[in-house]
């Protein structure tokens, strides 16, 4: 049984019938590392806000299940959600110049979940807090805990983000574009910190990017996302080697190789993304009669 | 250092307003016509009469040559003698105005507890009726000037169900054994709550009248900078960490998003004093505004230069105090 199971997850703006997601299936299971990749506004972000229950109030699900450690989430009242979300699961931000509360210290915002609802003392806590920023490898975590945000360099911030991310213990992190806001300098370094943090703590993590590059090095196995329909499932070596749908075909060759910086890029071309819109379409159909 | 570096700039061109507002005041009232001698002589005094007089109090000299003598007296303790009471004028307006204060501070924690309650509250369940009234009230106490408040609780309160006094500070027949005119915050201070009741009710719907229209301003804007708050990303976080709506609102949000409902408070309660002169006259209520009102009926020059220039020390000392607590509340301009 997977750690995450969401089943026949379907959305859509409220009193609009275009719908956000399509009856989104998908599993992460314990430690897994799935990437979930889709061009903007493919709704990828917004599995993630599902997950977490933080999906804009225009936004409705029309049907499906979100099953977190054997409990339908969608099934809970919002007080009792949270509590569970909050102890079991984690986000690590897109943008950390505007993920952390300007007006709070550092130390405060990592340490609140682990002595407001978790109940930590905060002596513990802070000695979490410590430890946490030297794994992440930020100089003198002392100082940094009593720091404003705006002290901090975008890097720093999300490093601190991650390793807040990580303060809980949690069994799933959902990491949205985390590298999306940051300098390509610091791109690699974080991400190579966060599948470092990700393999020393055995947690599950539901990267989500509309970066193939990215998937490529950190996630086990991937799905991919077209208008909110998951097209293809599958490992990270089947995908790159044999993709199946011929979108991924598509989307694969407008993507820099690493091994290839210079090579030609093909754009997705129009045919393709009308037959999938076409297919997509008549999946919908069928799934409506 | 440089914290008080900048108190001391500010308190410098505070200086330079107040001596702005003593010039202006001084001969705008001298310009206007009406002559406070006039308004003291019996009908048909003579010519002799008119001079003596108004040599007595020093209004036969040029304009100019008044200002220095007030100027100098100003910069001495003097703020000259009122023409009416014959009373020296800075004894007199001390005693108004702790009465006027203690109502403008009223008035503010009201409007402060109104307008956070309903914009906690409207934010809070956003998207509901509850929140649609609040915006409808919000609309109404905001069209609606203080004074008609005023006339609207007197009806209510004070006519159609008479719980509350419509006139004056305190029952006249009531021993008070207070030493000085902050009579409610005295009151406390002593433990006598039958007189502070007392007080309290005379003092609530001169405050209640002054305190819906800023609770109405404080109400829609803190609601709408909460609503911006609410949509960061630092709040989207939190909520993922396993708070509750409520937690979220009030440790994320509202610590950030009263910092520009803060400074329109003070702006507001410069305004909301000046409300006061209008409210006291329409409650009888004996504070510097009632006095502002009278010494402007009987051309009482010395008085109204007196009143005017302490209303612009207070204007200038809240907006002072707001400026301070803003860089308190603010960390990225304590350090800027």
């Amino acid at each position: 049984m997977s750690f995450l199971s969401i089943r026949n997850l379907s959305a859509r703006l409220k009193g609009r019938p275009d719908q956000i997601l399509r009856r989104v299936s998908l599993e992460v299971a314990a430690g897994e590392v799935r990437g979930l990749v889709g061009e903007s506004g493919a709704g990828k972000s917004m599995i993630g806000k599902a997950i977490l229950g933080t999906l804009p109030q225009s936004v409705e699900i029309t049907g499906g299940q979100i099953i977190l450690d054997g409990t339908d989430l969608l099934s809970l009242p919002t007080a009792q959600r949270r509590t569970l979300i909050g102890a079991k699961c984690a986000l690590i931000p897109q943008d950390p110049l505007t993920a952390l509360n300007p007006s709070r210290r550092i130390g405060p915002q990592i340490t609140n979940r682990l002595v407001d609802i978790l109940h930590w003392t905060r002596a513990d806590a802070e000695k979490r807090a410590r430890d946490l920023l030297a794994e992440v490898q930020i100089p003198d975590p002392e100082r940094v805990m009593r720091s404003y945000p705006h002290e901090l360099s975008g890097g720093m911030r999300q490093r601190i983000l991650i390793a807040s991310a990580f303060a809980a213990e949690p069994k799933l992190i959902i990491a949205d574009e985390p590298t999306t806001a940051l300098d390509v300098t610091v791109q690699k370094q974080i991400l190579k910190l966060i599948a470092a943090m990700q393999a020393r703590h055995g947690t599950a993590l539901l990267f989500v990017t509309h970066d193939l590059g990215v998937v490529s090095k950190v996630c086990q196995s991937l799905s991919v996302l077209y208008a909110g329909y998951v097209l293809e499932d599958s490992t990270i070596p089947d995908f790159f080697h044999t993709p199946k749908h011929p979108y991924s075909r598509a989307l694969l060759a407008a993507t820099p190789k690493y091994t290839d910086p210079d090579g030609s890029l093909t754009p997705v071309s129009d045919a393709v993304i009308a037959a999938t819109r076409a297919e997509v379409e008549a999946a919908d159909r069928s799934a409506h009669v | 250092m440089q914290f008080l570096q900048s108190v001391l700039l500010r308190l410098c061109t505070t200086l330079i307003t107040l001596a702005g507002v003593a010039v202006i005041v001084f001969f705008v009232i001298r310009v206007v016509p009406g002559n406070p001698i006039a308004m003291m002589l019996p009908p048909g005094a003579t010519e002799a009469d008119v001079a003596r007089l108004t040599a007595l109090y020093g209004l036969d000299k040029s304009i100019p040559q008044q200002f220095l003598i007030w100027v100098s007296g100003v910069l001495q303790g003097d703020f000259g003698t009122s023409i009416t009471t014959k009373q020296p004028v800075l004894q007199l307006v001390l005693s108004r105005l702790p009465a006027t204060l203690e109502l403008s501070v009223m008035a503010l924690i009201i409007a402060v507890i109104l307008g956070g309650f309903m914009a906690l509250t409207g934010t809070r369940l956003r998207g509901s009726k509850t929140e649609a009234a609040i915006d409808v009230g919000n609309g109404m106490a905001l069209s609606v000037p203080d004074f008609l408040w005023g006339l609207i609780l007197i009806l209510t309160f004070g006519v159609l169900i008479p719980i509350f006094h419509i006139s004056g500070r305190v029952t006249p027949s009531l021993p008070l054994p207070f030493t000085t005119n902050f009579y409610l915050t005295e009151s406390v201070l002593r433990l006598r709550f039958d007189l502070w009741l007392d007080i309290a009710a005379h003092m609530f719907m001169p405050a209640l009248a002054l305190a819906i229209p800023l609770a109405a301003i404080i109400g829609q804007l803190l609601k709408q900078s909460l609503k911006e708050t609410m949509h960061l990303d630092y709040v989207t976080l939190a909520r993922t960490k396993g708070y509750s709506e409520t937690h979220v609102i009030l440790r994320e949000a509202l610590p950030n998003a009263i910092l520009p409902t803060l400074t329109l408070v003070g702006v507001q309660f410069t305004f909301l004093i000046g409300g006061t002169v209008i409210i006291e006259r329409l409650f009888s209520y004996e504070g510097l505004g009632n006095m502002a009102i009278d010494a402007v009926i009987n051309r009482d020059l010395p008085l109204i230069q007196g009143i005017v220039i302490l209303f612009a020390v207070i204007f200038t000392g809240v907006n002072l105090l707001v400026d301070l607590t803003y860089a308190a509340l603010n960390p990225r301009l304590r350090h800027a």
